[in-house]
């Protein structure tokens, strides 16, 4: 089977892997670079569980071809702690018990991430409209908003 | 919407000087959750992974004359391919590691299967396009059966029979009868006298757990001559249980690792991936995945069985409920996995949160054509309830009583004879009745403001009713006694020859039964069950006696059920 050589930007250290022909993003990111955070829940774009971001945007890493990421910059849940240091979002879904089974959890962390990334002040609306692309089959998804929005510019839950 | 507590409602039954409860506590997982970190099974690495796909039966029932393997074999990356006769013991059911039930599932079908996407053939490749692949190069040679998707046309005469170890497409009960009763009261006294009786039948779907990762496990050696097995697995001992049995090696060879579970919902309570692929690991000495893709875990994941009850109430015209009656047909799918136990909490759910003194439920766990069903959140209770709750509704319309009214006027209170004999305690219907009239801005009367779980129970709502009608409907024989979990008995995981699984005996003689009154009117109110187990008997014996010839070397393999009160969920909080 012919392999591609790809670089690029993984939470913001240099990768180089060759990949198969027709690899997804997700089995290389799981088995080639071996960073577990995303999760594989459908594999045809429906539940979000394997969001990542491309070049800041969120992307399923299940339907896109490793091959698109060449050059580019993918950032996941394993780049937003530094060290044991946890971020704001990561503290204020702990906080707001915003995970059940902890599997949709990544996905959820990096569409939250891109939402607050490009609008630091987002509307509780706008969090539910960031994440509708995300599924939580533990059904936690009042706990999810809250925590977005606390982590929020201004912190404080807002509802409405 | 903040939580409500309404701590005081308990406050006389429970201290609240506990340590932890009522305090905030971080919980141990969360790190792991929010870091990505959490150990979930596919986040088990290992060099040379392997990967198992199945081949699935695209019809409800068929014959397997022949499976061809020959050329998924040749291909590229294929490092086996395993059939029924590789596995060591290739019959179970999950809950004969609590002696309930006879074993009925195959872990890879050997002469039939029952359900659309029943395995057939497993191919271990090293990629899992390759095993893909070779799926789909494998050849089986089916002969179309006849099947039966429905409770009530598969115990029909003349229905396909779906499962060999129980022939008339029901599962049988403490190995006495083919549904299980519950008897408190007279309940036809009772309807007789009623000032109105009211019927209702009600049908719910199955429902699939759906849960965020499909089920799977990853099996590889250990240098110990052990296999180690990372599970998605909600029951772990459960599945240890039932790979060592498939197996049939000894379980302190098997290696289990699981508790981080991305979502189960009940739907990983009986997964067969462990037995699978530590077989693939077996027989090729690879590190093994087997793991469900979603559109897999949709059509063969075990669901939430359907059910479909029909309700007779006798009720007065002040709206006391005197008598009730159910028929429940619970749809199993192809084989019993936990529908046989649903149908036991079931039982002991009914009638609902009510005090009714006459309760009459006869509950069949029906063999279908249709994906084996399992556990699911609340199981036996959720099913029933949407049928008595959406009765009490229909009862309250022709009695012309507040619906919510008519519940509290039939609500169990403290000290209360339930109709599985135990006395209730805690209960507190009204008061939720009365919290959610309220929140609703809904009226109630006076009297039914009033009303208190903690007054006017027990007393001589406590006794038993004076006068219990039994019957001996449904009774079966040749469901012989036996015990894996004891270890007596033929087929435990220690048995030197495990017996042929059921299916290679020949086929069951045609099953003949009584005619029934009216074969074509609609089979609810009764069963209309033939009593007399003295011709019953012979004619439903299960065909045991018949096609497993005694065989001098080993002992009857079919294992009856035995106590179920272990698992029966009776037990008081």
């Amino acid at each position: 089977m012919a392999k591609t050589p790809i670089r690029f930007s993984h939470n913001r250290e240099e990768k180089a892997v060759f990949v198969d022909e027709g690899a997804n993003l997700l089995d290389v990111l799981r088995r080639s670079i071996g960073d577990l955070t995303p999760k594989y829940g459908c594999g045809q774009g429906t539940c979000g569980a394997c969001t990542v971001l491309v070049d800041g945007a969120p992307q399923l890493s299940c339907l896109t071809l490793a091959e698109t990421v060449d050059g580019r910059a993918v950032d996941t849940v394993a780049g937003l702690s530094d060290g044991a240091r946890l971020s704001a979002l990561q503290r204020a879904f702990m906080d707001n018990f915003a995970a059940q089974c902890g599997y949709c959890t990544d996905g959820m962390l990096m569409s939250a991430t891109a939402l607050l990334k490009h609008n630091p002040r987002p509307t509780r609306e706008e969090v539910v409209e960031a994440i509708s692309g995300n599924l939580c089959r533990c059904t936690g998804y009042e706990a999810i908003i809250n925590a977005i929005l606390d982590a929020s510019q201004g912190g404080a839950r807002r509802t409405g | 919407m903040p939580i409500e507590f309404r701590k005081d409602y308990f406050a006389d039954e429970r201290d609240d000087d506990l340590n932890e409860i009522g305090k905030p506590t971080q919980r141990q997982d969360m790190t792991g959750h929010v870091t990505g970190r959490s150990p979930f099974y596919d986040d088990h690495q290992f060099d040379g992974l392997t990967h198992i796909r199945c081949v699935r039966s695209p019809h409800h029932h068929a014959r397997i004359r022949r499976v061809d393997a020959a050329a998924a074999e040749r291909m590229a990356g294929v490092r086996r391919v395993i059939l029924a006769r590789d596995v060591p013991h290739n019959l179970n059911t999950l809950l004969s590691l609590l002696d309930f039930g006879l074993d009925d599932e195959e872990l890879i079908a050997s002469e039939r299967v029952a359900y659309r996407g029943a395995p057939v053939a497993a191919v271990v490749a090293d990629t899992e396009r390759q095993a893909r692949e070779a799926c789909a190069a494998i050849r089986v040679d089916y002969e179309i059966l006849p099947h039966v998707l429905d409770v009530e046309e598969a115990i029909k005469p003349g229905a396909p029979a779906v499962n060999d170890a129980y022939p008339d497409n029901l599962f049988v009960y403490h190995g006495k009868y083919d549904h299980q009763k519950l008897r408190y009261g007279d309940v036809d006294a009772a309807l007789r006298e009623a000032d109105h009786v009211i019927e209702g039948r009600y049908q719910m779907s199955p429902i699939e757990q759906a849960p965020m990762e499909t089920c799977g496990a990853i099996a590889a050696p250990e240098t110990n001559d052990r296999f180690v097995c990372y599970t998605s697995t909600q029951a772990l001992f459960f599945s240890l249980g039932t790979a060592a049995k498939l197996l049939d090696v000894s379980s302190a060879r098997l290696h289990f690792i699981g508790g981080t579970v991305g979502g189960g919902f009940g739907g990983k309570v009986d997964s067969l991936h462990e037995p699978l692929a530590i077989l693939g690991t077996m027989l090729t000495g690879r590190p093994c995945k087997y793991m469900f893709d979603r559109e897999e875990e949709m059509q063969v994941g075990a669901p939430r069985g359907a059910e479909r009850w029909y309700l007779t109430d006798g009720v007065m015209n002040d709206g006391r409920i005197v008598a009730r009656k159910f028929i429940g047909y619970f749809d199993a799918g192809a084989t019993t996995r936990l529908s046989s136990y649903a149908i036991i909490k079931a039982a002991g759910h009914l009638p609902g949160p009510y005090t009714i003194p006459n309760v009459y439920a006869d509950i069949y766990c029906v063999y279908t054509n249709r994906t084996p069903a399992t556990a699911m959140r609340g199981f036996g209770i959720t099913g029933v309830d949407f049928a008595i709750e959406c009765h009490m509704d229909e009862v309250a319309e022709r009695v012309g009583m507040d619906p919510i009214e008519l519940r509290i006027l039939n609500a169990y209170r403290d000290g209360d004879m339930k109709a599985h004999r135990r006395l209730a305690k805690n209960t507190a219907l009204i008061e939720c009745c009365q919290v959610a009239a309220e929140k609703a801005g809904w009226g109630l009367s006076d009297a039914a403001r009033l009303a208190s779980s903690l007054r006017d129970g027990g007393g001589a709502r406590a006794e038993l009713p004076r006068f219990t009608a039994t019957d001996e409907n449904g009774r079966v024989s040749g469901y012989s006694s036996g015990s894996y979990a004891r270890g007596d008995g033929a087929g435990t995981a220690r048995g030197e020859s495990p017996p042929p699984p059921a299916r290679s005996a020949p086929p069951p003689p045609p099953r003949q039964r009584p005619e029934r009154a009216k074969p074509d009117a609609p089979a609810y109110r009764e069963p209309q069950r033939e009593p007399a187990p003295a011709t019953a008997g012979p004619e439903r014996a299960p065909p045991s006696a018949e096609p497993h010839r005694p065989d001098p070397n080993r002992t009857e393999p079919r294992r009856g059920p035995t106590r179920f009160s272990s698992i029966s969920g009776f037990r008081r909080r």
